[in-house]
């Protein structure tokens, strides 16, 4: 009841300014734990892989720093592996790969599915349905199953897991930049617009691309999880990063190795890729609360 | 519905089509020899000159595909490098246990799911709806290798309850083989159908015709199960349906961590010994396996779903 009164007074001296995104996200994550609880797992994560080189206690690839397959302890927080490395250190090291290939293959896919989306969704009608056809097919390969097969051609490295998880994410985005740009098509403003004479260039980025981008980050935020899995999962496979660096697929694949002899290296690499999960997940949820209510279903 | 039926497989045998094309394509679009590319490092000159012939890697780009999809059509997808064997013999004797662990996977976890979901919606805000919210988010977060790979651990080597390799023999065996894999791969799937049927049934709850058969006197539990349960599982149906994809990229992992046999572990052993007619092979029946289980998914929802049927 009491803030009735302040907004009342506000209408009267004229319309309430429209509150900053900054006041929107304190005012989202003041009611919303899970959503604050993201934040910071997210902060964590990219800070532990931005200062990798100087949180980790030992060199990640530096064999017999302690002994073999022991258990935490105070020198060695998770333990060793079956070469005697340091796997915490081997875990913040690993952060840094899985950060790296979230970033470049999301910004890659972002890139390229929102020109193909604005082309689709403003080109000719055969080229939307030639690029739409494009999407189902690229999307009907399992992400796991299409990684091997591009493997199969080009070897297994860091750029291969960058190009299938790119590859495999562009129609999702092509897809929703598609929609939104025909629904925006035809609004009233844009029409209004162009009967002004404005031009196209112009109209894209002043105001498609604002509409378009929100849902697009958000969407984006929430397939963080999703392509480090893969990641990891090549990597586990051994057709990703390759054994001596660290990656948390290398890291459970020795741990799958000698999983029978000790179960740390499971256990160590395993969390990270759990608390990055959580922490975009309830990080993109929020986000959708504060950019985008609309989006919100039904709780 | 008929011709929604036909208009529906067209578009799925047209997509098929272009999936296989991309993969076959892919091959040429790398520089290099192709049929180098397909061997590998390893190979012998005279092999490599048999493959390029194999191949039809002398002719136009567009006839080799037209050759390529006139053999798949007569059941043909090429031989292995090595052996010299039909890939689709390989393939399909491959397959079956793919299948029967998918399909127990996702049995379990729908069933499940839509229980807790269901129940979730009706016991809103309980002490039972916040835990199975929970539990939900964090199944949901736990990669289907990481499980199994923790199904290894805790039920093979910890308590040493069941076994962890192979696909056993004889019936029951089968069975017991299949428990921690089936287990592994459906577990996040729990949490999405749960939180997707209760998300469905609380907005269906709310809705006239609910409001309205209360008004008429049917009891609750009538109500619940053929006014607002039958509704409310359609989305999960979808779910599944366009989840079968992820199944199968679940099913890789879980077949190599369980030394089972199947599909996946049949490519990612194609793939070590870069033996690209198995990996094509494998992937083409696994996309038209997908492709036609998003078909079916869609097809159900028209048959179930008067509201959507009544569209078409």
């Amino acid at each position: 009841m009491s803030d009735t009164t302040p907004t009342s007074a506000a209408a009267s001296q004229g319309p309430l300014p429209e509150p900053t995104v900054l006041a929107r996200t304190l005012r989202v994550l003041s009611g919303n734990r899970t959503g604050v609880i993201g934040f910071v797992l997210v902060a964590l994560i990219i800070g532990a892989a931005v200062l990798a080189p100087w949180i980790a206690p030992y060199d990640p690839t530096a064999i017999m720093v302690g002994p073999r397959m022991a258990p935490p302890s105070a020198e060695h927080w998770l333990g060793t592996d079956n070469i005697g490395r340091d796997i915490f250190s081997r875990v913040i090291a690993g952060g840094r790969i899985a950060m790296l290939v979230a970033m470049a293959s999301l910004a890659s896919a972002l890139s390229v599915g929102l020109a193909l989306g604005l082309i689709a969704g403003l080109g000719p009608r055969w080229l939307d349905n030639v690029l739409l056809l494009l999407f189902d097919a690229l999307r009907s390969f399992p992400v796991i199953v299409f990684g091997l097969a591009v493997v199969t051609i080009i070897g297994p490295s860091l750029f291969t897991v960058v190009l299938v998880v790119a590859i495999t994410s562009v129609p999702i985005y092509a897809r929703i930049v598609r929609t939104q740009t025909m629904a925006l098509k035809n609004a009233e403003f844009i029409l209004a617009e162009r009967a002004m004479g404005v031009g196209m260039p112009r109209l894209l980025a002043i105001h498609v691309l604002p509409n378009v981008l929100g849902p697009l980050l958000i969407l984006a935020s929430m397939d963080v999880p999703l392509v480090i899995a893969t990641e990891a999962g090549l990597s586990f496979l051994g057709m990703g990063v390759r054994p001596p660096t660290p990656s948390w697929g290398v890291i459970l694949n020795d741990g799958y190795n000698f999983i029978r002899n000790s179960p740390w290296p499971v256990i160590g690499g395993s969390i990270p890729i759990i608390l990055v999960t959580l922490g975009f997940t309830f990080m993109g949820e929020a986000l959708r609360d504060i950019f985008d209510p609309k989006l919100r279903k039904a709780r | 519905m008929l011709f929604y039926t036909a208009q529906r497989l067209v578009l799925s045998v047209v997509i098929v089509m272009v999936a296989v094309s991309i993969l076959k394509l892919m091959l040429h679009v790398v520089p290099g020899d192709p049929a180098v590319l397909v061997l590998g490092p390893r190979a012998t000159p005279e092999l490599i000159e048999r493959t390029r012939e194999a191949m039809g890697l002398d002719r136009p780009l567009l006839m080799q595909l037209v050759t390529f999809f006139g053999n798949i059509l007569r059941g043909d997808l090429g031989q292995d490098v090595f052996t010299g064997r039909a890939v689709s013999r390989i393939v399909f004797e491959q397959l079956p246990y793919t299948l029967i662990l998918i399909a127990v996977a996702i049995m379990w976890s729908a069933v499940l799911g839509i229980v807790l979901g269901a129940y979730s919606a009706l016991r809103r805000n309980t002490w039972f709806d916040t835990l199975s919210g929970v539990v939900s988010v964090g199944t949901i977060s736990i990669p289907a290798f990481v499980m199994a790979l923790y199904s290894v651990l805790i039920f093979a080597v910890w308590l040493r309850w069941l076994p962890a390799i192979g696909a056993g023999e004889g019936f029951l065996d089968s069975i017991t083989h299949l428990i921690l894999p089936a287990f592994a791969i459906g577990v996040s799937w729990v949490g999405y159908v749960a939180r997707m049927v209760r998300a469905s049934m609380l907005e269906i709850m709310g809705q006239p015709h609910v409001r309205m058969a209360r008004a008429f006197g049917l009891p609750e539990r009538r109500i619940t199960q053929s006014h607002i349960l039958k509704i409310a599982v359609l989305p999960a149906v979808t779910l599944i349906g366009t989840g079968v994809a992820h199944l199968f990229s679940a099913a890789v992992f879980v077949e190599v961590i369980f030394a089972r046999p199947g599909i996946g572990a049949l490519i990612v052993q194609a793939v070590n010994e870069r033996n690209y007619p198995i990996v094509l092979g494998a992937v083409l029946v696994t996309t038209g396996i997908i492709v036609l289980a998003t078909l079916i998914s869609d097809l159900v929802i028209a048959l179930l779903d008067p509201r959507q049927r009544e569209e078409l």
